[in-house]
């Protein structure tokens, strides 16, 4: 085989699979290059996380999660989620019947726009609010006389949260239902079926993988947002501190081991992510969009 | 002959048209349009020279600088590593390889904060990275080589899954004819496989070159955060926040998006003069 990866330099030869494959020293290097880059730049922080988390020992990581305001900061962060994921999960499947089972003007642009939280950043993503909420905001004045508080505590970070996750489960289940098409919701129709019965039977049980992918991706990075919430959050303890703001202000106060276990339990959650995703992948990869970008 | 003047297709008959347009566009106005609205009028207070002064304000422009800088360098880390991962996964086998293109995704599920204090604990001067570079005089954490390192975490992902999918879908038959007209491997790369991918490149390269420019959660913990040195620009932000300068931090936000919007729009005239060729 070595001999034949040389291909003679003039004249057509007949191809063969060596003429088409890299040397095996050049397969080996760049199989080498890429795992020693993942492994530096991707695994190795993982690694730490958990390192630095155990490094008092298994007694001091337990501990280090038991404090109230760690407590308080992991109910927060996870009503937060239970609240901004179903949100968008409607919004989601409406916009996306509303763009894929209909053809109107003006749909490329609703789908720009449905993509625009993904191209700003975090921090303005939070901002945004601050100017419309906030103290000195558009709606600040009347917000105050009448006594309802939006930033600095949790109807904010609800909202910041929503922002960032806001395009996940539409931009999942457009391309998706664009490829399905509208004949059985169609057929189902002719047969009798009335709108409700044909979305709850028909269309419903079509998308639930890709569904249930969107809401997957949400959801981590609605537990996990750092930018969005800590700029409308106020970060008071106990009371509108998220995880991620928790580690942070841990990690100020140089308790690394509390930083580090708050920070394993999200990392634990994004790994458990990782695991689902790819179980989705791998088992009902023809359900789920294939144009997705 | 009457065909052409019919619509394309015939009018839906599934039901719920006008409710579900309308739910989406007011949730979508009130979620998304309408915050972002407040914050392009916002700096309007200021006037078109109150606005320049702040985004040329010293320190604004050294956040700037170093926002796009450190995101550019970043890509192109990324741009090369990431296409060789891409590549590695789509053409060789490997023990492993599963777990490896599961883990590529890590960046979009690791909270960033996370990120963050892992990159910082690592290359500290006395991490498990920072204790061997310290002694070669490299600092990477508290310097602007701490903003590349997290913001090549964070952009990984993006040039793997758009290039990943091209490879994947390239004909070797292409491959194997250039082989026979005699190319050598490497042309063959270089004139056949390359072009292919570039689009697809450019877009990841876009893609991870304007979620760097925002990143704030992983960058800030490793940056050391000093005043036009290491200071990104989404800080600065929060910094005009806290001070209650609203219009201040709308002005600094709009300009982040002004020039994000002119380097996507280049990069995207770019694919489109390739695509033409």
């Amino acid at each position: 085989m070595a001999a034949e990866t040389k291909a003679p330099a003039s004249g057509p030869a007949p191809a063969s699979a060596a003429a088409i494959d890299e040397p095996a020293w050049v397969r080996r290097l760049l199989i080498a290059v890429g795992l020693v880059f993942i492994g530096l730049f991707l695994v190795l922080p993982l690694v730490a996380v958990f390192v630095e988390a155990l490094s008092n020992g298994i007694g001091a990581y337990l501990a280090a999660l038991r404090p109230p305001d760690a407590l308080a900061a992991i109910r927060l962060t996870l009503l937060v989620a239970a609240i901004a994921v179903p949100c968008n999960l409607i919004f989601g499947v409406v916009a996306a019947w509303a763009i894929a089972k209909f053809e109107f003007t003006g749909r490329s642009l609703l789908i720009t726009f449905i993509d625009l939280p993904f191209s700003v950043s975090p921090v303005i993503s939070g901002l945004v609010y601050v100017l419309l909420f906030g103290a000195h905001g558009w709606f600040g004045p009347w917000l105050v006389a009448n006594n309802v508080q939006i930033i600095f505590a949790v109807p904010g970070i609800v909202l910041a949260t929503i922002f960032v996750t806001f395009p996940f489960v539409a931009r999942e289940l457009i391309p998706l239902m664009q490829e399905q098409g509208t004949e059985e919701e169609e057929a189902a129709l002719s047969l009798g079926a009335n709108g409700w019965q044909t979305f709850w039977r028909v269309t419903l049980p079509n998308i639930k993988w890709g569904l249930l992918y969107g809401v997957l991706l949400s959801n981590a990075r609605a537990m996990g947002e750092f930018g969005a919430v800590s700029v409308v959050s106020g970060h008071i303890r106990g009371l509108t501190n998220t995880m991620p703001l928790h580690v942070e202000i841990l990690y100020n106060e140089y308790n690394f081991v509390g930083a580090f276990a708050v920070a394993s339990l999200l990392a634990l959650l994004a790994l458990v992510t990782l695991v689902l995703k790819s179980l989705l992948e791998w088992r009902f990869g023809h359900e789920l969009a294939a144009s997705r970008h | 002959m009457f065909a052409r003047f019919l619509p394309r297709r015939a009018p839906s008959v599934l039901p719920g048209f006008g409710p579900a347009l309308g739910f989406a566009l007011a949730y979508l106005s009130i979620i998304v349009l309408m915050p972002l609205a407040a914050l392009v009028l916002r700096p309007a207070e200021l006037g078109f020279s109150g606005f320049i002064a702040v985004v040329t304000q010293p320190r604004v422009l050294a956040a700037l600088r170093l926002s796009f800088g450190a995101s550019l360098i970043a890509t192109s880390v990324n741009a090369v590593f990431g296409l060789i991962v891409a590549w590695v996964l789509v053409r060789y086998n490997f023990p492993g390889k599963r777990i490896v293109d599961a883990l590529v995704d890590l960046p979009f599920a690791l909270p960033t904060a996370v990120a963050g204090v892992a990159l910082t604990a690592l290359y500290a001067p006395n991490g498990w990275i920072g204790r061997i570079l310290h002694p070669l005089g490299i600092e990477v954490a508290f310097t602007p080589i701490g903003v590349v390192v997290a913001l090549v975490f964070i952009g990984l992902p993006f040039v793997v899954r758009t290039v990943q999918p091209v490879l994947q879908d390239l004909d070797r038959e292409v491959e194997e004819a250039a082989a026979s007209l005699g190319a050598s491997r490497w042309q063959t790369i270089v004139r056949v496989i390359l072009p292919a991918i570039l689009p697809a490149l450019l877009t990841g390269f876009a893609l991870a070159l304007a979620r760097g420019v925002g990143e704030y959660g992983s960058v800030i913990f490793i940056a050391g955060n000093m005043p036009l040195v290491s200071e990104i620009a989404p800080l600065l932000i929060v910094i005009k926040l806290e001070q209650y300068d609203y219009a201040g931090a709308a002005a600094v936000g709009v300009a982040m998006l002004s020039i994000s919007f002119v380097m996507l729009l280049v990069l995207n005239l770019l694919q489109r003069w390739h695509r033409g060729r």
